[in-house]
């Protein structure tokens, strides 16, 4: 491991501008300006990029904490550090990687290099092979499909245009955290009619090095371009880091079609604190299917603004949380448009003293007539410690919106069981069929292996035997 | 050897209330026993017990296959013993394909419990339902079920009338040693009726041995049971062949009852 030096910073000078690009730099714990500075600076980002960052740190400072979801009482924000340079980061021993999570990978099936990626061990992995190929082919078709550090310094025309316009710093204080220490995320931009055929997938193009706590992810699909986003993986993803504050910004322009698919495994001291949003506008069609398994406490409520007439919006999400474990998510949908239609649908498992909660919003502007929306949320309790919350809210502001709302909490049956143990099927087994049969919506939505990695993984959790 | 299943003296309750007074029956391969009775008289109750119903409660007594007692096994252990319940009212699974649902019970019951097909990775467990798939189309086609039931969720949707052919595909794949049916021609058409009875009478034989539950003697048209059993209020009040069906469909009931009466 080489060593690292530790700069004393003078501002007034700013001359690090030029200087060497080995400078090591460790940050220190906590946030000040004078971190978020050197952030940029690092990064050699444009003004108005620093001057983005700094906005939103002035304002993360001075936003309080919510508190009306998940307990956040207990996060250390002077305990945090807030970067890491890609040749900073430590990279691990194997031996250190938590058997736990290694038992995983082994019950999952998961291909020895992959396993060490995941740890946080070693660097380059085959998938970046697949990678570069990928990209020569998307380059022909003029798709761009690089990481936001790199997009920034490349095309920075595109991303100045679209950059923090679906989510400014000041939504809420976790977004203004984010914006102002982001580093390392995905950037996709879509050129008009343009099919991209193949899911592109967040691990082809990131290696331990850029895997980060404030990602960043803007995807731009011009008018009537189709893209599908996979992020995250069932396996565990091994952090030190205690705090994960992503933001994703999607800009559906109009006829176009993008599906973000997240599995979140995030290990079970990890705060996942999320804010993704998209625009969807004429006839576009937003897809959020969103996984949430892992992390001590998940709040994240993909959300699609409708901003033309016959756009669409489709939320399917799922939550799992055992021992521990609060997953606080849902979906907003805002129609600000006619004729457009969404549809929510949430399936949350709860078990061994885990809580889930569903927080949706519906809102149908005036002026948005014929909408049609439908939200569905059903929670099974496997057990009487478990506990499950549902808050819907709606603001329907016109009279010819058709909207429906069910919602079911169960637990699974006693004749059930029987019925599927007359069969042959354990106990477990027949837990394990009801449960998988109940997410069922979701995980048919998902590309073949993600589906059946995550029946693996939700059996495994059934079992009890993560974590 | 032939297998039987032997109930002796079972009694049966549910929430401290005794359903059961003293069963005693043998059903063995290649037997077909028919048990009618009233309303309430404990058929139900006796066929939920049999397969191991965690809400009733055996007082005393015992069930036995081949000489074993079972009592003490769990329902999917009865099940790998050769034991299957036709369900009077078959459950929904939401989600669950009908042909996953079989495959799994399939390898659950005939298994030897060690295939872990996930540790092989994806692709054995794509190629045993491939084979599976071939299989369940040859059943659905002996039950007259459409083919698309394949790829339907357990039961969800389905008419009564649907469920309870899906009960007897199932028994059709899973070819157990008893197959105990509860009310399975109940609310069925006569058409479905005769269907049921003519896959159940092909599989019967010395492999298999039915103890079916009926209301109606309709069925026994198309299945001729060589043993008859009534039961009333708990117990079997008399027994005989298949004669004794048709008395009943005559006579009613209340001949039998008053019979009992009188010979206390």
């Amino acid at each position: 491991m080489a060593t690292a030096q530790v700069i004393d910073i003078d501002y007034s000078k700013y001359n690090f501008r030029s200087s060497d690009t080995d400078y090591q730099y460790k940050f220190p714990q906590g946030l000040s300006r004078e971190i978020v500075e050197q952030i940029s600076m690092i990064k050699k980002e444009p003004d108005w990029m620093r001057q983005f960052r700094l906005r939103a740190y002035d304002h993360f400072m001075k936003r309080p904490l919510p508190t009306w979801g998940g307990d956040l009482s207990k996060l250390g924000f002077d305990d945090m550090v807030y970067y890491a340079s890609p040749t900073e980061k430590k990279s691990r021993s194997w031996d250190d990687v938590p058997s736990y999570i290694k038992e995983t990978f082994e019950k999952l099936g998961i291909p020895e290099a992959e396993r060490k990626f995941l740890g946080g061990v070693g660097a380059q992995y085959e998938s970046e092979v697949v990678y570069h190929n990928l990209r020569e082919d998307l380059a022909k078709k003029g798709v761009i499909f690089v990481d936001t550090d790199t997009a920034l310094r490349e095309y920075p025309e595109i991303v100045k245009k679209h950059f923090g316009t679906v989510i400014p710093p000041e939504d809420n204080k976790f977004a203004a955290l984010n914006s102002a220490v982001w580093s390392g995320g995905s950037f996709i931009y879509v050129p008009e009619g343009v099919h991209v055929d193949v899911p592109l997938q967040a691990y082809f193009r990131i290696n331990v090095q850029n895997m980060g706590q404030f990602e960043r992810t803007l995807i731009i699909a011009e008018k009537n371009s189709r893209v599908h986003y996979i992020e995250g993986c069932t396996a565990p993803i091994y952090s030190t880091d205690s705090l994960h504050s992503a933001v994703v910004e999607i800009i559906a322009k109009p006829g176009a079609y993008v599906r973000y698919t997240t599995i979140q495994n995030w290990s079970n001291d990890v705060y996942n604190l999320v804010t993704k949003r998209a625009y969807a506008y004429a006839n576009a069609t937003v897809e959020w299917v969103d996984g949430n398994i892992g992390s001590k406490l998940t709040m994240k409520y993909p959300s699609v603004y409708l901003l033309g007439s016959g756009a669409k919006a489709e939320i399917l999400s799922i939550a799992f949380a055992g021992k521990n474990q609060h997953q606080d998510a849902g979906g907003k949908v805002v129609h600000l448009a006619p004729h457009t239609t969404s549809r929510i649908t949430s399936k949350s498992v709860s078990k061994d003293g885990g809580r889930t909660t569903y927080r949706g919003l519906l809102h149908v502007a005036k002026g948005a007539k014929g909408v049609k929306s439908s939200v569905r949320c059903d929670a099974l309790l496997l057990d009487e410690y478990s506990r499950t919350d549902t808050y819907p809210y709606n603001e329907i502001n016109e009279d010819d919106a058709t909207t429906t709302h069910e919602a079911t909490v169960g637990k699974i049956g006693e004749d059930q069981l029987f019925y599927l143990m007359s069969r042959g099927l354990s106990e477990q087994e027949a837990l394990n069929m009801i449960v998988m049969g109940f997410l069922e919506p979701f995980t048919k939505e998902l590309p073949m292996e993600y589906a059946i990695e995550l029946n693996r993984l939700i059996q495994l959790e059934m079992a009890g035997s993560v974590g | 050897m032939t297998s039987t299943l032997e109930i002796r003296d079972l009694h049966v309750s549910i929430e401290g209330k005794e359903i059961l007074k003293g069963v005693n029956l043998r059903v063995s391969q290649g037997e077909i026993h028919a048990i009618m009775g009233p309303n309430g008289s404990g058929k139900s109750t006796l066929a939920n017990t049999l397969m191991g119903h965690p809400r009733y409660k055996i007082d005393s007594g015992d069930i036995l296959v081949n000489g074993e007692s079972i009592v003490s096994l769990s329902p999917n252990q009865r099940a790998k013993k050769g034991l299957f319940l036709a369900f009077q009212y078959p459950l929904e699974i939401p989600g669950v394909p009908l042909s996953q649902f079989l495959r799994t019970a399939y390898r659950a019951v005939k298994g030897d419990g060690q295939q872990k097909p996930e540790a092989k990775g994806v692709g054995a467990e794509m190629i045993s339902a491939v084979a599976f798939k071939k299989k369940l189309q040859e059943k659905l086609k002996e039950v007259e079920m459409d083919e698309s039931f394949a790829s339907r969720y357990l039961n969800e949707g389905f008419s009564g009338g649907e469920k309870k052919r899906a009960e007897i595909l199932q028994m059709a794949v899973l070819k157990p040693v008893i197959a105990i049916m509860d009310e399975t021609d109940s609310g069925l058409d006569i058409d479905a009726v005769r269907k049921v009875a003519e896959v159940t009478g092909t599989m019967v034989g010395p492999e298999m041995g039915v103890l079916m539950i009926t209301h109606y003697q309709r069925i026994l048209q198309y299945l001729k049971p060589q043993f008859v059993h009534v039961m009333v209020d708990g117990r079997i009040v008399r027994s005989g062949g298949p004669e004794l069906a048709q008395e009943l469909e005559q006579k009613g009931y209340e001949w039998l009852e008053r019979d009992i009466v009188a010979a206390r």
